[in-house]
């Protein structure tokens, strides 16, 4: 039983009234007044993935611009095939489903705190979303001097724990260095997430939850049978903003290790063949790749939690 | 309703007026050529020679790029690629000038200018001639393509009072084994760079070239040059530097050091040893006065005993690019800036050292440094070796990167897989 399913589709269809002159008269207008935004945008942000995908085609190095090549998809074949991207690909992946999972409770919490509560509920609210203020590049910096053996705190603070003292090297392994990324990762985005879920929260109807404890329903069996159900399509909404944004994870990876340790992202792999070594065919090739594994996570993902969008907004 | 408005009238006269004054501001206020020098950061020394080398006819400024020398090539050549007309100067680190010269971005040198570099003999307010690294360092295609501004080496530095506690004598040339044996019995960390960047390439470099191999051979032929890492002299360094990663010498972070942790280390509590520029001399006068005095300074260690050690060479080219808008003012700008005097002048204001003997003649150098010292520089720029000079080096130095870091892993076997990878990833076959 799901309280989301409206009423029949075919009482909308014979509201549908037959499409007037005038209707098609204003559809056309309303297109002619936005085309010039559009066109702006398909310029903007079509053009570079169009020559994105001609350049992946070529052998092309920027500084040797007389050995440009047409290689049709050999550049492809070479990064499917090399065990750099799937290592990078693993690393990535693993980054997304732990933040995101960890993220998920940790925002859950801060959620159900900002909806509950009464006391200093601004400052509540305001200092759970600092995090989300500071600029990534600035907290990635923080949580660098953080780990750090000469200026950090972790290992003073932590040295009561038999694994770490005061000369725990957290760059200097690949475990130790993955934590260090996906903790600042973590911190920095968990209040977008509480924020999304914050939303979805106050959809939740009081008088559901209050049938549900006058029927003798226990605190988790509201949470798990009332709430989340009704919260699908706030989740998923979540969960695909943050799975796309930890799959492209770069900020945190550049300033912490730079990709040391075996740590870095596939949108650090493609920065470093397109920016740092100027292979421009190579790099177009991993991005276009990087784009398709994107729209494919999205895909996935809005089959996986099984919303209708459409339905869920109460229209037809 | 009549105030508004007037505030409003006075509001508009003054923005307008302060548009006007700032778009004045904008323009050239004497009408002299405007030339841009892109210059790496340091204490100020290139900003005075820039003020020195200004004339009546063109005026030299300078823009400064980022700390870390593979970010400013990635700034310069995006721009350059992109014929920027706003970069006439530029400081090169070594390693990139042939990967300019060869993409076309520098404008060629006149010959007199090249064989003054070369040979001397050129005017006493021109390029002099420079150290024999310097010169290898800015041919490329049998052409000198960037003026040698300065030249930088490493020395061994160590703590005398731990050498005397050690019982390690400094007078003779000392050995990598050595030393990290002397370290490790008596409680010391040796200071190097081996963090996945240029600098640990510049020790790998070192160790090969001080037990007489290279890197690479052939580097004419491009992508089909000779890898020579995997060698007796690949392996000999390869033992170096496994030894120190599992020795108790080896400070704890290691595989994170730069040459600013490696100083930290060096000026703390279990300071021994340290492989470093020329800059320590000076580094700790401000913070650390006991430290400066404890400091002794030597040629680099050898890699293998009796072989005479071949230190990195280091320093900054200046290079004219070929879409300047003024490609013979700044010619004349870039003779000025490295000739003698400037170059004693910018040694003197940041502790990078000239590229020419008679830079070295610089009276102020004199009194800053000890005469030992001095020559120490000398000598250890004279028996540099220059990283291999091919426009491949970003991508042979990053494949290095990938498989001689961490330190702790390097191994007997790391030259061979290092140099098929180098191999691979120089013709396209592997991702890098």
């Amino acid at each position: 039983m799901t309280t989301l399913t409206t009423p029949a589709a075919s009482s909308a269809a014979s509201k549908r009234s037959p499409v007037s002159d005038r209707s098609i008269a204003e559809n056309r207008l309303g297109q002619r007044l936005i085309a010039p935004a559009v066109i702006l945008m398909l310029i903007v942000t079509a053009w570079p993935m169009v020559r994105a995908l001609y350049l992946s085609l070529f052998r092309y190095r920027l500084t040797t611009p007389d050995d440009r090549q047409f290689v049709w998809f050999r550049n492809y074949l070479t990064v499917l095939g090399d065990g750099l991207f799937w290592r990078v690909t693993l690393n990535t992946v693993i980054i997304m489903v732990v933040t995101v999972a960890v993220e998920l409770v940790v925002g859950f919490v801060f959620a159900m705190v900002m909806h509950r509560i009464i006391f200093a509920r601004g400052v509540m609210r305001t200092s759970i979303l600092i995090p989300y203020g500071i600029i990534t590049v600035v907290s990635a910096f923080a949580w660098q001097f953080t780990f750090s053996i000469n200026n950090g705190w972790v290992n003073s603070w932590f040295d009561w724990l038999p694994w770490i003292s005061a000369d725990t090297n957290w760059y200097g392994a690949h475990w130790p260095a993955m934590f260090a990324i996906m903790v600042s990762e973590i911190w920095k985005t968990t209040p977008f997430m509480s924020l999304l879920l914050l939303a979805g929260l106050a959809q939740v109807s009081e008088d559901m939850l209050e049938a549900a404890q006058v029927d003798g329903a226990t605190w988790w069996q509201r949470f798990f049978k009332v709430i989340l159900p009704n919260m699908r399509a706030a989740i998923m909404v979540a969960v695909l903003f943050r799975a796309l944004d930890a799959f492209r994870i770069f900020d945190n990876i550049y300033v912490m290790t730079k990709g040391a340790q075996n740590t870095e992202s596939s949108s650090f792999l493609t920065y470093r063949q397109v920016i740092e070594q100027f292979q421009l065919g190579m790099g177009s090739a991993l991005s276009v790749l990087l784009f398709l594994t994107v729209l494919l996570l999205a895909f996935l993902i809005v089959r996986l939690f099984r919303v209708d969008l459409a339905q869920a907004r109460g229209e037809g | 309703m009549k105030r508004s408005r007037r505030g409003k009238a006075l509001a508009a006269v003054a923005a307008a007026m302060l548009v006007s004054t700032t778009l004045a501001a904008c323009g050239s206020s004497d009408g002299r050529v405007q030339l841009t020098w892109y210059i790496n950061p340091d204490s100020g020394g290139q900003a005075a020679v820039a003020k020195n080398c200004s004339t009546d006819t063109y005026d030299i400024s300078t823009q400064v790029l980022p700390q870390d020398a593979s970010q400013q090539r990635i700034q310069l050549a995006r721009r350059l690629a992109a014929h920027d007309s706003g970069i006439d100067l530029m400081s090169i680190d070594p390693p990139y000038t042939a990967e300019f010269a060869n993409a076309g971005f520098l404008a060629p040198i006149p010959q007199d200018l090249q064989d003054a570099i070369k040979n001397g003999g050129g005017p006493t307010d021109g390029p002099p001639k420079a150290f024999g690294g310097a010169v290898d360092a800015a041919t490329w295609d049998g052409k000198v393509v960037a003026f040698p501004f300065w030249s930088n080496t490493q020395v061994l530095w160590y703590r005398k009072s731990f050498a005397q506690k050690a019982g390690i004598d400094m007078t003779k040339p000392v050995t990598w084994d050595q030393i990290i044996d002397a370290a490790a019995k008596n409680g010391g960390r040796i200071g190097v760079q081996a963090n996945k960047y240029e600098g640990y390439v510049v020790w790998i470099n070192a160790l090969i070239s001080g037990a007489g191999g290279s890197i690479i051979q052939d580097a004419q032929k491009g992508v089909d040059a000779t890898i020579t890492i995997d060698s007796d002299a690949g392996k000999a360094a390869a033992a170096v530097i496994n030894k120190l990663a599992h020795s108790p010498a080896a400070p704890p972070d290691l595989s994170v050091s730069n040459e600013g942790t490696a100083g930290a280390t060096f000026g703390g509590p279990s300071g021994s040893f340290l492989v470093n520029w020329t800059y320590i001399f000076h580094n700790y006068d401000a913070t650390s006065p006991d430290v400066a005095k404890d400091i002794g300074y030597t040629m680099y260690p050898q890699t293998v005993a009796g072989k005479d050690a071949r230190p990195p060479y280091g320093g900054i080219g200046i290079g004219v690019s070929k879409y300047s808008g003024h490609i013979d003012e700044a010619m004349k700008a870039a003779a000025c800036i490295t000739n003698p005097k400037n170059q004693g002048v910018n040694a003197d204001m940041t502790g990078n050292m000239p590229s020419s003997a008679d830079g070295y003649a610089y009276p102020a150098l004199a009194k800053s440094y000890p005469a030992d010292l001095l020559k120490l520089f000398q000598d250890s720029v004279e028996a540099a070796a220059p990283r291999s000079v091919t426009p491949y080096w970003s991508d042979i130095s990053s494949a290095i990167q990938s498989t001689w870091h961490p330190p702790a892993s390097v191994g007997e076997s790391t030259p061979k897989s290092s140099a098929s990878f180098i191999d691979e990833v120089l013709h396209g076959k592997r991702l890098l």
